[in-house]
C-alpha cells in the first residue's frame, strides 16, 4: 500500500474557494423536477466552550428519495433521481449556522435514513465524520446497524430533531466538536 | 462465502490527531471522545461524480482567471502530479479545487488583516480534474509565507490548500502542499502535526525540471494519495 497522503487544516481562507465559486458545491441539492418530500436542515457549529464555529464548511452526502445514489459503486445507479446532487456544501459565517435545501433520503441497505456529514474547519487538521438520523424515525433509528454501534447514552446526538414550520420540513442538527453534548464522530 | 466490497481506511499513522496543542485552534475544536469505526454501506462506498462540465475554461489557470487590468505579480509556477489511491491505482476525473495566498502572503479572503498588499489580478483561487490516467495540472503563482498568530513570530511556509474528491466519499481529502527546502517547515506546528516523517514528507512537492518550460514558468510536481481503494474481501 502506498503511504497517503496526510490530512491538513482547511485553514481559515478557504471561502473564496470552496464557497465563492459556487456550483456544483452548494447548499441546495436539489433541482426543478426532483422527487420526494423537500425538507431543510438547520443547525450550528458550536466549539468546546459552546461558542459558535463562523469559520467551518460543512458537506453532506445522502441517497436521494428513493435510497438511491448517482454513482457507479450504486447498483440502483440508472435509477438515480438526476434532479438531485447528493452532495451539498455550506459554510457557516453566519454566526456559525448553516442550512441545507435537499429531499428526505429514502433506506439504503435497511438502514434508517440518514444524512452523512462531514466539517472542515481551522483549527481541525482533519475533517470530523458523523452522521444525522431523523428524530421522526424512531422505528427505523431503533433497528439501524450503524446506531447501535453508538453508546445509547450519545445517539442523541446524532439525531436531528424536526421543528415546527408552516413551511418546509425542517430539521435542526447542532454539531457540538467538543465538550459537553459532543457529537459523535466516526472514523473519517 | 459472500464477496463484500470494502474500502481501505485511514491510515492513523500518517494522520495528524484532532488535538495538536501546539498548533492553539485545536484546542477548543479537536473532538475528544472515541471515534467509532464506521462500516461501510452503500453510503460510504458512493460519493459524487464530476465531469468537465463541473470546470470552467480557465479555473485551471490562477495566472488568468481573476485577471482585471494586468498579470498578477510574482513567479510563476506550473504544478502538476497524479492522483491514486493508496492501492496505486490512479483516479480519473478527481476533482481538485485549489487556494493561496498571492506573492506577498496575503489571502483575498476579509478576514485577512496581513499588512501586504492585495494584487488586483490575483484571487488565488482555482479548480482542476484529473484525467483519464489520474494527472492534473494547474498554473498559479508561487505563494509567499505569511504570518498568523498562533505564537510570537509565527509564519506559514509557502503552501496551497487542495481540497480533493476522490472515486468515493471515504477519500475525501483536504491538505496542503508545500516546497522543497522552506526553512520555516521545521517550525511550523501544522505540517509538524504528522508524527510520521515518510508521511510528511507527501506534502512536500519537488521541483520538477522536465515541468519547467522555457522563459516562463518553473515545475513542481505533486502527487496525492487517497485512502478509501476498493477491497473485495470474503467472508
Ligand atoms: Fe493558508
Amino acid at each position: 500500500m502506498l503511504t497517503q497522503t496526510p490530512s491538513q487544516t482547511v485553514g481559515p481562507f478557504f471561502y473564496d474557494a470552496l464557497i465563492a465559486l459556487g456550483k456544483p458545491f452548494v447548499p441546495t441539492l436539489v433541482r426543478d423536477g426532483a422527487q420526494g418530500q423537500r425538507i431543510l436542515i438547520v443547525g450550528t457549529v458550536l466549539d468546546g466552550d459552546g461558542v459558535p464555529v463562523p469559520d467551518a464548511m460543512i458537506e453532506i452526502w445522502q441517497a436521494d428519495t428513493n435510497g438511491y445514489h448517482n454513482h457507479p459503486a450504486d447498483p440502483n445507479y440508472a435509477k438515480a433521481d438526476p434532479n438531485f446532487s447528493g452532495l451539498g456544501r455550506c459554510d457557516t459565517v453566519n454566526e456559525g449556522c448553516f442550512e441545507f435545501q435537499t429531499v428526505k433520503p429514502g433506506r439504503v441497505e435497511g438502514q434508517a435514513p440518514h444524512v452523512n456529514v462531514r466539517v472542515f474547519s481551522r483549527g481541525m487538521l482533519i475533517h470530523a465524520n458523523t452522521r444525522m438520523y431523523f428524530g421522526d424515525e424512531a422505528a427505523a433509528n431503533a433497528d439501524d446497524a450503524v446506531l447501535s454501534l453508538v453508546p445509547m447514552d450519545r445517539r442523541d446526538t446524532l439525531i436531528a430533531t424536526l421543528l415546527p414550520s408552516n413551511g418546509l420540513p425542517t430539521y435542526r442538527f447542532n454539531l457540538v466538536l467538543k465538550g459537553k453534548g459532543e457529537t459523535v464522530f466516526f472514523t473519517p | 462465502m459472500t464477496i463484500k466490497q470494502l474500502l481501505s481506511r485511514i491510515n492513523w499513522k500518517g494522520q495528524p490527531k484532532y488535538l495538536h496543542p501546539a498548533y492553539t485552534s485545536t484546542l477548543k475544536r479537536a473532538p475528544q471522545q472515541p471515534l467509532i469505526p464506521l462500516p461501510h454501506t452503500l453510503s460510504e462506498l458512493t460519493g459524487p461524480v464530476y465531469g468537465t462540465s463541473d470546470i470552467g475554461p480557465l479555473d485551471h489557470d490562477l495566472t488568468r482567471n481573476a485577471v482585471r487590468n494586468g498579470q498578477p505579480i510574482g513567479e510563476r509556477i506550473i504544478v502538476t502530479g497524479r492522483v491514486l489511491d493508496d492501492s496505486g491505482s490512479t483516479v480519473p476525473n478527481a476533482l481538485l479545487e485549489v487556494w493561496q495566498a498571492n506573492a506577498c502572503g496575503r489571502y483575498i479572503h476579509k478576514v485577512d488583516q496581513h499588512d501586504a498588499p492585495l494584487d488586483p489580478n490575483f484571487t488565488g483561487a482555482g479548480r482542476v480534474l484529473t484525467n483519464a490516467k489520474g494527472e492534473y495540472r494547474f498554473i498559479t503563482i508561487k505563494p509567499g509565507a505569511y504570518p498568523w498568530r498562533n505564537h510570537l513570530n509565527a509564519w506559514r511556509p509557502q503552501h496551497i490548500h487542495f481540497s480533493v474528491f476522490g472515486a468515493n466519499i471515504m477519500s475525501r481529502l483536504v491538505t496542503q502542499m508545500y516546497f522543497p527546502g522552506d526553512p520555516l517547515l521545521a517550525l511550523d506546528p501544522i505540517y509538524n502535526s504528522i508524527d510520521d516523517e515518510a508521511a510528511r514528507q507527501r506534502l512536500i512537492s519537488s521541483y520538477a525540471h522536465d515541468v519547467t518550460q522555457p522563459e516562463w514558468a518553473l515545475g513542481y510536481r505533486f502527487d496525492i494519495v487517497l485512502c478509501g481503494s476498493k477491497m473485495t474481501v470474503f467472508e
